[in-house]
This record gives structure tokens, sequence and C-alpha cells, in this order.
């Protein structure tokens, strides 16, 4: 046995290298960007010929994940919480298909909205899809759950959701590392050549073949012995525990016993006759969701005529963002220490864009482009350049997700509301902006298109962009008029022909894209360090 | 023995490879350890903090419960602040260095915001900046506030050292001695005290 100093995101890639994995496919995303990078990075990966290369988007990603999987091998797939959204075409499907080869794929939820624009909580697909989610509470659980995941994957022919939340994902603790392991399956494609052929007549038996299996997830969950009951002997709160929370319920009694019954839940499904114990033996409930109150909910059932459940629903907890210890402690009516307030002189410091960033200089000409015009014509996305909507800049109206700037452009152009202007970075384009332009192509669509390229994706901290070297050549086959394919510098010294190019396509009543491009700094300096380490 | 800290600053100020330094030490003393980080976006300019937690007994939370932090150690005195509400009020300290990185244009009177630390019942602030600069050492001001910090930790400042010698090793030996004379000069800040 080894301990090694791991990131939950890096014990989920270290785990999934030891139990066979011979894939990874994702999309940058914070918190679930360095799962793939630890795979990206180990020499181990390497020498095992694991592939990890990023995806252009999380569809494509589970896609190719669930290919692999057809070919018999251990695959992972990786992405944040509103990334599930993007692959959910692919995802709620595989629950039909089945899987061959173990596929796990890794949600990484962001309650609070650290670095997000919404708070869904990905138990939600599991409950959906019919299939089993597993949401570790610790690092080393988080390992020894990737293991598990996928021999439960394989045993049941189903993908399973491997969930984690920001603070498990960017904590790091020692995790014991079992160095048995396992080796790559061998390529092989399903027995039944019809499973992964979803014709309504297949997909109906498919369907009924995972209702079938329902039975015996739950009695996975009951038995496999990662959801637990802790007896107690005070019957007056019976507590679910899910995931994260049972950490924070354990530091509120790390000098005294829990006087309450827990059940500590880390499997999904539900585990119901654990459930069911702790109601008969309680007098109300209190759930502990690390999230959204899925389970509060389907406890209390629409009438709510049973016991009380406690939890984010009847105000017992915050409706919205993360637990913490306190937060649990003031639940259960537990004294909680309090330090000293904050003063009033501190004040918040938001993120900023970079000294010296591109971006800074392509919203400068664009502001001074669309001055002679009324407001709210800018839509953008998601990136770095999103950070383009606080002062000083105040450039953009609009920010909802992947690829929104261009489509939403589109259509506030047919409302008549022209001319109209997307900003959106190399990265987002090919993620999701491709198939919006052709639509603008199609249409001819009074629009200007921004492309940032600073060739790299940016925000998730420099990884491989899918767009460079290829944006205009995109462009051009998608069927944007060569003439009006503008690349810039965005640097000061040409503040003016770039504001110039900017009015010039703006007033063009067609498609335009501009594309503004310098590297990143941040990138450029990490890539002069490495380089500077590899001299060496 | 149980050890919480807050490591916080200000993106890209070094805030948290200190708490690489503390883990290292922390794991060759056998201690169970937890280091919950900021990441993404929030670390474009923006505040960062590390919740890092040392004991001898397993540890539950990733995150410090409020009012039980024994150390604030900040390398920008308003980040110091913002972290209050975690510092255990009777027997915590803060320890920070005293100039103001002013990126955003509501910044507070550098005065005010002293006066502000001194209010804690222990604290330390004082001018790591100025100590590094004078060691030759102008990046080391997270070591010179780790120093003075040490004093507190409960960690033997030699520990310390050797974890500065394994991490910062591979970058040679002018490196890894730049970065002892500072966190040495940092305690001895916290001794005259």
């Amino acid at each position: 046995m080894e301990k090694l100093l791991l990131l939950g995101d890096e014990a989920i890639a270290q785990g999934a290298i030891d139990a066979g994995l011979s894939g990874i496919f994702g999309y940058p995303g914070t918190p679930s960007t360095e799962i793939t990078e630890y795979v990206q990075g180990s020499k181990e990966a390497k020498e095992k010929g694991i592939r990890s290369a990023w995806a252009s988007n999380e569809k494509t990603a589970m896609e190719a994940a669930l290919g692999m999987s057809y070919a018999g091998k251990r695959v992972m797939f990786t992405c944040k919480h509103v990334g599930m959204n993007v692959a959910a075409d692919a995802f709620m499907n595989s629950a039909i298909t089945g899987v061959n080869g173990g596929a796990i794929f890794i949600a990484a939820d962001d309650p609070s909205m650290h670095s997000s624009q919404n708070e869904q909580d990905s138990r939600f697909w599991g409950y959906w899809s019919m299939v089993p989610v597993l949401e570790p509470s610790n690092q080393q659980e988080a390992y020894d759950m990737v293991h598990y995941g996928f021999e439960l994957s394989e045993k049941f022919r189903l993908p399973v959701i491997l969930r984690v939340t920001t603070r498990l994902a960017h904590s790091r603790a020692g995790v014991n590392i079992r160095r048995n392991t396992k080796k790559q399956n061998e390529v092989s494609i399903p027995n039944d050549p019809k499973q992964f052929i979803l014709l309504p007549v297949n997909a109906r038996n498919n369907y009924r073949s995972l209702i079938a299996k329902q039975d015996d997830l739950l009695k996975a969950s009951e038995e496999d012995g990662f959801n637990q009951y802790f007896d107690a002997d005070n019957k007056t709160i019976g507590i679910i525990a899910c995931g994260l929370s049972y950490n924070y319920l354990m530091e509120n009694f790390s000098k005294t016993k829990c006087p309450y019954p827990i059940l500590k839940v880390v499997e999904y499904p539900m585990p119901i006759n654990m459930v069911n114990k702790l109601y008969e033996q309680c007098d109300s409930i209190l759930v502990l969701e690390e999230g959204q109150p899925l389970y509060e909910g389907l406890l209390k059932g629409l009438l709510n005529k049973g016991k009380k459940i406690m939890g984010r629903l009847d105000g017992t907890i915050s409706r919205d963002g993360e637990l913490s210890p306190a937060l649990v402690g003031k639940a259960l009516g537990l004294e909680v220490k309090e330090g000293l307030p904050i003063p009033s002189l501190v004040s918040p410091r938001p993120p900023k864009l970079c000294d010296g960033c591109p971006h800074i200089d392509t919203y400068k000409a664009l502001n001074d482009a669309v001055a002679s015009y009324s407001k709210g014509r800018v839509f953008s996305d998601i990136g770095c350049y999103t950070l383009g909507a606080l002062p000083p800049y105040n450039a953009i109206s609009t920010t909802v997700d992947m690829g929104a700037s261009i489509t939403m452009a589109k259509g506030a152009s047919e409302a008549g509301y022209t001319p109209t202007i997307a900003v959106i970075g190399d990265s987002t384009f090919t993620h999701s902006g491709m198939t919006g332009l052709l639509d603008c192509v199609v249409d001819n669509t009074p629009i200007t298109i921004v492309i940032l390229d600073n060739s790299i994706t940016a925000m998730t901290g420099s990884q491989k962009s899918s767009a460079t070297g290829r944006i205009e050549s995109i462009c051009e086959g998608i069927g944007v008029a060569k003439e009006h394919i503008r690349v810039i510098t965005p640097l000061k010294k040409f503040h003016d022909e770039n504001v110039k190019v900017f009015q010039e396509e703006i007033s063009y009543q067609g498609v335009s894209v501009i594309i503004p491009r310098r590297e990143c700094l941040v990138w450029a300096n990490k890539k002069r360090k490495e380089a500077k380490n590899n001299q060496q | 023995m149980k050890i919480d800290i807050i490591l916080c600053g200000v993106g890209g100020m070094g805030a948290l490879s200190t708490a690489a330094i503390i883990s290292q030490a922390a794991l060759d003393m056998g201690m169970y350890m937890k280091q919950a980080e900021t990441h993404g976006m929030a670390q474009r300019g923006g505040d960062v903090q590390s919740h890092l937690r040392l004991s001898d007994s397993p540890i539950y939370s990733d995150l410090i419960p409020e009012g039980e932090c024994d150390i604030i150690l900040s390398v920008e005195p308003m980040e110091a602040l913002r972290y209050l509400p975690f510092l255990n009020k009777e027997e915590g300290w803060v320890i920070t260095n005293e100039n103001p990185f002013i990126n955003i244009p509501n910044y507070p009177e550098k005065d005010v915001v002293i006066a502000e630390i001194k209010k804690i019942k222990n604290s330390i602030v004082f001018d790591a900046d100025k100590i590094a600069r004078d060691l030759g050492n102008p990046k080391g001001t997270n070591m010179v506030v780790l120093g003075a910090a040490s004093k507190y930790l409960k960690i033997d400042i030699e520990k310390l050292e050797a974890a500065i010698k394994d991490i910062f090793g591979k970058k040679g030996e002018d490196v890894v001695n730049s970065n002892i004379n500072a966190l040495r000069a940092g305690r001895e800040v916290a001794d005259r005290i």
C-alpha cells in the first residue's frame, strides 16, 4: 500500500488508471478539469497507452466514450455539471443501450456557483435515466468507488455516474493506493448484436431490461457496503447524510458521538429499505444533500402527510448554496462557534481580465465601434471574456450557455434589432458555435461574429483548443464569404484600425466573422517555463 | 493535536504555494491532512484562499468550521480580514504582510485596514515584502509570512525547512537557501514580539 496526497479529482484519475482504464474523454470545466489533466500528465498512463486528449465538447466526448465501451474497454468521461446538458442526448440513450466495457461518467457539480452559471445537481440524471450514481464523501472513497464503479458497470452492463462537488474535487488528502493494478480489457464487441441499435423495436426491449435491473441495483446499493447505517439512542431525529454532507455532520461530532441514527448514502438508487428502517425508528427525518433537495422532496411526497421531514425545502437549511459544518450544526439545533464579523471596509475583489490580456484590447475596440448604436447588441459566451461584463468594459449583454452568443444574436437580429454582434472564444466556437454559424449562413442573417482566438482554452487553466489553426477554414467551409472573414491583432497600437474593421463588418448586411488573434499571456508564460524546464 | 489554517491572498501572489510546504511537513510528521483550494475563474486577480487542516486524528470536513481557525496566514492585509468569521476569536492568530495589493477602485485606506487588523486579539502585521526584498528574494514574501507563523504552527521550523528542500530541491540550492533564509527572517519577526 502506498499513500499519495491527491485532490479528489486526482484520486478519481489514479483510481481509473489502477482499475484498468483504456481511455478518458472530456471537455474542460471547473471543477472537473484536473481528472483528465492528471491522466494526461501521468507517466504510468502513458506507459499503459491510455488515451486522454480533450474532445471538442461533452457530447462528442461521451459518444466516443460509449464507442470505446462498445469495443469492450473500460472508459471514463468527465465534465462539469452543465456539461451533462451538452452530453444529455448521448447520456439518456446510453442508459437504454447499456455498455459493454465498464463506463464511468463523472459529473462535477459546483454548488454555490464558484465558477458556474447554475447549481444543477447531477444526481437527477441518475434518477431520471435509472442508472446508478456514486457520490463519494471523501478522497479515499472517490478512489475506491472508481474501482467499484467499473465492476458495477460491467456487472449490470450500464453506465455509472460518479458525482463529485467542488469541495471534494479541489481538496487534497492522503489516499491509499492499490498497486495490484488491473489489466486493460481486451477488445471485444457486445454479444448481442442488437444492443446498440436503438430502433424502437430494440429500444423497447432494452428499456424493459433496464427497468428489470432496478431491483438488483437497489440490492447492490443496500448490500455492497458503501451505504451505512449507524444506530444511536436518540430517535427524535434520523439523519440521512448524502455524499459530502456526511463530513460536515461528523465534524459537529468530532469530540462526542452523534446521538441520532445516521444513514450515510454514497450510492444510489437510494437504499429504500435502509431509509424505511430509519423512518420507522425515528420521529422525524433530516435530509442533508449537497445540492438540490432531490431525496428530501421524494421522501416528503407531494402531499407531505407523513412524519416531519427537514432539509432545504422546509427552511431548516438554506435552499441554495453549498453546505458547511455550521449550517449542518444549526440544522440540528447545536450551538455552533462563531468567529469575528467581516469588517465593513472589506471590499469584494471579483476576478478580472489579466493585465495585458488580448480580450482587453478587443473589448476596447469593440466598445468604440458600437458606441454610435443603441445599447444591448453584444451577445457573449462562456470563457474568460465573460469578464468583459464587468467594469470598466461593460461590453456584453448576455452570457447563457456554451455557443449561445451566436444563436442569441441571430434571434435578436431576426427580431429586427440589427445589427447584432456575437463574441465567442476559439474553444467555445468549436465546442458549440459552429452549428449556430451554419444557421446564420443558411439564413444570411445580418450578424457579426467575433471569435476571440487566444489559441488555448484559457479559463480552465490552458487546455489545448480544438480550434487552433482551423478557425478561418472552418468559417469558410461553413460558407462565410472569404472577404468577410477578417483577422485583427488586438493590441493598443492597432486600436484605430481595429475599430474600423469592426465598423465595416458591423455595417455589412450579412454574416461576417472577425478573429482577434493574440496568444493568452498566462499560456505563453506557461509554455516559456515548460520550455525552460525541458532545457535543463 | 489539530491545526486549522487559512492561507489567503490575491490570485497569482503565491499564497497557495505555502500550503504545499506546510502539508509536506505535516505528512512527514505522519499527520492527517486536508487542503481545500480555490481553482478556476476566481483565480483571475480575485481573492483566493485555501483551508488547510492538520490533525493527529482523522479529519472529516474539508472546510474549517467557523470560529475554529487557529491561524489566518495572508500575504495581503485586507484579504486577512475577509476570513475573520472562521477565526477562533480567543486563541487564533492573524499573521499578514502589511502591504495592500490594489487592483480594485474602492480599496480602503491602508492605515484603516491595519488598524482593523490590530483590533484582533492576536495579530502580527508587518512589512514582509521589505524583508524579502532586503534578502534579495522579492518573491519570498510568502516564505517570510510563513516564517512568522511558524512560531504558532506547532510544527518545528526544521520540518518546514526540510519540506522546502523537498519541494524546491529541483530548482537548485540557491532557490532552497533563499527560501529558507526568508523563512528564518520571518521567524525572527515573530520571536521579537
